[in-house]
């Protein structure tokens, strides 16, 4: 396998292999209640403590859908510059499974709500664009956990009727680097439009993955593997890497793919057929006739189009323009909406450019250390912007405000409040500097002598001096002047 | 058009309905006949008809994003073959 | 006491009101009846101690506001209620006891109802004359051996046997007013989205819609205005304005245009069932309605449209039979063995055809050419009837094409057994409202009966028909009490 700056390939035998990857996103919609039923999303509650007589599809009940995920799939689908469609259909798609409660989900088949759009990766070699296929609304099915009993399957159907947004791309991608760039890309729209919390731990974003591989230069695309349900970015890379690998050892041995469904085992780090899915994968999927067509107007649409924040593309754009940011800069900045929100509260009463280099300086190394959120931040965007005044305005020094940093980083105390008891207010008052400057020079009048004398580098020592006289509060930009009129 | 035994024993099969060779025989006889009757369909030239989907003259109703149903785990699990306090309880599932 | 009975449910009402008699008087008198009666195999679950109670209950604080105020009914076992078991009629849902109640039986109960047992239907309502229960047959009082219909069987037998005084059915392909045909009794099916689906166990969801089944009109239209209400819980539920059907009863049909579809004549159609036919129209004429010939070309292909839309729909309806949150589990070695022998073994024959028929027809490389070519088919067949109102008020027609039949005559010939529902299944494809009501005698002196079909939401003109028709037609049902020895 040889990696390049931009290209992923795979070579046996001098034969180079582009891989061919296109990603079935599953996000869980941010709703109250699930998709066709009252009960809660909220995760991690005690087992089947959330499951309503429709999610555990009791004889009779009927399915009533939740107004406001239509309206989140269909923000998303204008996040991803989609065609919102004006008519869509909910199939059943038939399967039997132990957390399938009805033996089918409700989904959407021939006519998903959004159709065609488009997001934009900023790669290293520069912008992207990954095609996005549709986006549709389905239920979640419940939970099979099977390493509690040894005999038996135990069923949750908590999760089963929350609603999810599958998001289909088209088969665009092309590296591990492209995936995970994808991955954060979608998370972080519809994280800036609130239909998703994109929290992987939880589940809430999962994967289904298909595979191809090509000889470099082929136009036809491969038969493809599909992966199911992968539930990090690592574990996607992992997988299309043994995917890609194995499929490309298959051809070389003159074999040829098989398209089925796999599945990937995370400690052995391999994919492997799911053979018994095979023979029910007709999924019979017919119109729900337990459910009417939903139909949207231009009015309806165009009411959510003004609703829409501005998202990170845009932002980034603005960052650049107004900010005069570097693009790195202003991606690292807009990449998650919290943290755009942060930089944004901090760079309106401050100092862009200082709070630019805070923020993604000491307070990301302060987030990493702590491993937490920038919304858990212990120090608050008010009293960072606060810090960054006090250096831009000459009360403090750098050298102080890491100080103060470090005293703020224990309660979000207020910086003015901690330079003003603990003294750390910088010296600039000439007279002041001047009695310090002085004392250093009359007690070291042999260097004072060599300098005189040509030895420019003492400059420092006496700054140092002063310095370490004024415990580091004197402003050394005064202390500088100051002392080169005394020694000239 | 005839269905053969095998296609009756994939039907059975995508219908996780198990059925012994002499059902699947009698079934295949019952299937043949009433899809013989069905066939008549094919008379019909449909190539410019829309297919009705739904029957009920109204627009698909929205419900408000509203938790209603409480815990009723009790309930949920009451009437179910198999149980304990908490879950289902289903036979391994062998993938 | 043994009069009581006899008594239709309008009358009831009118004597409990005036406290001619007490609740707990007209419960007891229909559950001693039916208590007598189990030779006819009506009901599956009695509910009859808790009935009595409730009764007395009610008697203690009478609210003669309600509609049905203390009167006892018995109902088809595919409606949901709680704390009393709903089989369905099937082995999967023996056991059964729902902790819901169904938005018309909640219904029913809001006005005074008080519910008395569940009567058996074929299993799923899937039948013709209730001999796919996996309860067993059910007699039909106008003779021994006789099939009571199907699948509202139980209903329309412990109707006409006055073992309730008023009952309910559903009705997906003529499964409530074949069976009222075939015991003389009044049956009606609203257009779709009139009564809430919620709370019953779903055959086919496009087709399904409850009714009530009466000895006549007038109780009929008493029972629809109870039953129909929008509900918020039945997305296919309809908001529409829902007629005072009884207050606004009326036999005047003047000026009314009532349309008589030829293709409804058949070949081999007994002569009894044309002069039914003739008497009919001659009613509505010297009642001063008008008779239009109508054609509505698509007829024969209802039944055929049907046996795929039907079956498509149960078969994934009835996938949530599955042996994991409630009813029959049969032991597999693992979850698809359990499956397979659950379904095979919870499930009868006829069920299982249809699922089989359902599950092929969605199958890949079928669907295009069965449900997709089947639902275009359907609408070729709603076209029909909205050609037809264009012209005509309603239509009149023959409920069946045959009177009631012996009981095992059909059972081994799934395709003849379907044909009995050739006059009803198009107005379900449709989705429009049809009555069906007594109107003579076979020459063995089995009922037959006249259907009337209306525009969607007017079920106020049928009703009104209907009622024009049963005064002219003086209908009696002659059935001794053979039963009760």
């Amino acid at each position: 396998m040889s990696k390049n700056n931009d290209e992923y390939l795979i070579i046996r035998n001098n034969n180079k292999y582009e891989v061919i990857i296109g990603l079935e996103v599953h996000a869980q919609v941010l709703s109250e209640s699930k998709l066709f039923s009252t009960s809660s999303t909220k995760f991690g509650s005690e087992p089947n403590t959330q499951v309503s007589l429709v999610d555990a599809a009791f004889p009779g009940m009927l399915p009533v859908i939740n107004e406001h995920c239509i309206k989140q799939a269909v923000k998303t689908g204008i996040g991803l510059k989609a065609t919102i469609n004006k008519r869509s259909i909910f199939d059943r798609k038939n399967y039997f499974y132990a957390d399938l409660p009805q033996g089918y989900q409700i989904s959407q088949y021939k006519n998903p709500i959004v159709g065609e759009g488009s997001v934009v990766l900023d790669m290293p070699n520069g912008e992207k664009n990954i095609g996005i296929e549709r986006l549709h609304l389905e239920q979640d099915a419940g939970k099979s956990i099977h390493d509690i009993d040894p005999q038996n399957t135990l069923v949750d159907l908590n999760r089963s009727g929350v609603a999810l947004m599958e998001i289909v791309s088209k088969p665009d991608l092309r590296s591990l680097d492209e995936v995970n760039a994808y991955i954060k890309k979608l998370r972080s729209i519809m994280r800036y439009l609130g239909t998703c919390d994109g929290n992987m731990q939880e589940g809430s974003l999962r994967a289904d993955v298909n595979v191809s591989v090509r000889k470099k230069g082929d136009k036809k695309l491969g038969t493809r593997c599909e992966i199911k349900n992968v539930n990090s970015i690592k574990f996607m890379q992992m997988a299309i890497d043994f995917e890609a690998n194995r499929q490309v050892d298959v051809i070389e041995e003159g074999g040829s793919i098989d398209q089925e469904t796999r599945l990937f085992d995370t400690k052995k780090n391999e994919t492997r057929s799911m053979r018994s899915k095979e023979d029910a994968h007709d999924y019979r999927y017919f119109p729900d006739p337990d459910l009417l067509p939903l139909e949207l107007n231009d009015n309806y649409i165009d009411q959510i189009k003004k609703d829409i924040p501005e998202l990170p593309d845009e932002k980034k754009k603005r960052f650049i323009e107004k900010f005069k940011l570097s693009p790195y800069e202003a991606n690292i900045l807009v990449s998650d909406i919290e943290i755009s929100k942060y930089f944004e509260e901090v760079s309106k009463n401050s100092d862009v450019k200082l709070a630019t280099n805070w923020i993604t300086g000491e307070l990301f190394a302060l987030l990493n250390e702590k491993n937490i959120e920038i919304t858990e931040s212990p120090i608050s965007s008010k009293n960072l912007s606060k810090l960054i005044n006090l250096i831009k305005d000459g009360t403090i020094s750098g050298k102080i405000a890491k100080s103060v940093f470090e005293i703020m980083r224990d309660g979000d105390k207020d910086p003015i409040s901690i330079v003003e008891e603990k003294g750390l207010k910088q010296q600039s008052d000439p007279k002041e500097l001047e009695n310090l400057i002085n004392k250093v020079i009359t007690e070291n009048p042999k260097n004072v002598e060599a300098y005189k004398s040509g030895k420019d580098k003492l400059f420092g020592f006496f700054v140092g001096q002063v310095m370490k006289n004024s415990n580091g509060k004197a402003n050394p930009k005064l202390v500088n002047e100051i002392l080169k009129k005394k020694l000239s | 058009m005839t269905i053969d035994l095998k296609t009756v024993k994939h039907i059975s099969k995508l219908s996780r309905i198990s059925i012994d060779d002499n059902k699947a025989k009698k079934l295949g006889k019952d299937l043949n006949s009433i899809f013989s009757f069905i066939e008549k369909l094919n008379e019909l030239d449909t190539k410019n008809t829309e297919p009705l989907t739904s029957i009920a003259e109204t627009t698909l109703k929205l419900r408000k994003d509203e938790i209603k149903s409480q815990n009723i785990r009790e309930d949920i699990l009451k009437n179910s073959p198999d149980k304990n306090k908490d879950f289902f309880v289903v036979p391994k599932v062998v993938e | 006491m043994s009069n009581i009975t006899d008594l239709k449910l309008v009358e009831l009402v009118d004597k409990i009101k005036k406290k001619e008699l007490s609740s707990a008087e007209v419960t007891i008198a229909f559950i001693e009846r039916s208590k007598k009666s189990k030779k006819l195999n009506t009901f599956i679950s009695e509910n009859y101690d808790n009935a009595i109670k409730k009764a007395k209950i009610f008697d203690q604080k009478p609210d003669f506001k309600k509609k049905l105020p203390g009167i006892p009914i018995a109902v088809k076992d595919l409606f949901c209620t709680k704390n009393i078991r709903t089989t369905a009629g099937s082995k999967i849902l023996e056991n059964f006891v729902p902790t819901y109640e169904s938005t018309v039986t909640q219904n029913i109960l809001d006005e005074g109802g008080i519910i008395i047992g569940k009567l058996n239907c074929d299993e799923f309502a899937m039948g013709s004359s209730n001999e796919t229960s996996y309860f067993g047959n059910v007699q039909n009082p106008v003779s021994e051996n006789l099939v009571p219909g199907g699948s509202s069987g139980g209903s329309s037998s412990a109707l006409a046997a006055k073992l309730t005084p008023a009952t309910i059915g559903t009705d997906t392909g003529g499964s409530i007013r074949q069976p009222a045909s075939f015991t003389g009794t009044v049956g009606l099916k609203p257009t779709y989205g009139s009564c809430s689906r919620y709370g019953i166990v779903a055959f086919a969801s496009s087709l399904d819609q409850a009714g009530p089944m009466t000895h006549d009109v007038k109780d009929c239209s008493l029972m629809l205005e109870i039953m129909s209400n929008y509900d918020t819980k039945d997305s296919t539920s309809v908001e529409f304005k829902r007629e005072n059907y009884l207050n606004n009863l009326n036999e005047n049909i003047k000026g009314k245009k009532i349309g008589i579809p030829k293709e409804y004549r058949v070949e081999g159609m007994p002569k009894e069932i044309d002069e039914l036919w003739e008497k009919g129209i001659k009613i509505i004429k010297e009642n001063g309605g008008e008779i239009i010939e109508i054609s509505l070309p698509n007829t024969n292909y209802a039944l055929p449209t049907y046996y795929i839309v039907a079956p498509a729909e149960a078969s994934s309806n009835l996938a949530r039979y599955d042996g994991v949150k409630y009813g029959f589990r049969s032991k597999g070695e693992n979850l698809i063995d359990m499956y397979e022998k659950t379904r095979s073994e919870g499930f009868g024959d006829e069920v299982k055809r249809r699922i089989m028929i359902g599950t092929y027809v969605l199958s890949s490389g079928y669907y295009d050419a069965y449900y997709l070519k089947a639902q275009k088919v359907r609408r070729l067949i709603k076209n029909d009837f909205d050609e037809a109102y264009k012209k005509v008020d309603a239509i009149l027609t023959p409920s069946t094409p045959s009177s009631a039949f012996k009981i095992g005559e059909k059972l081994n010939d799934p395709v003849s057994m379907y044909l009995n529902d050739i006059f009803t299944v198009p107005i379900n494809l449709a989705g429009l409202p049809a009555i069906s009501i007594p109107a003579g005698h076979d020459k063995k002196g089995y009922p037959l009966g006249l259907q009337v079909i209306g525009k969607a939401f007017d079920e106020q003109s049928i009703l009104n028909i209907a009622l024009a028709l049963e005064k002219n037609i003086s209908f009696k049902n002659n059935i001794t009490d053979w039963w009760i020895k």
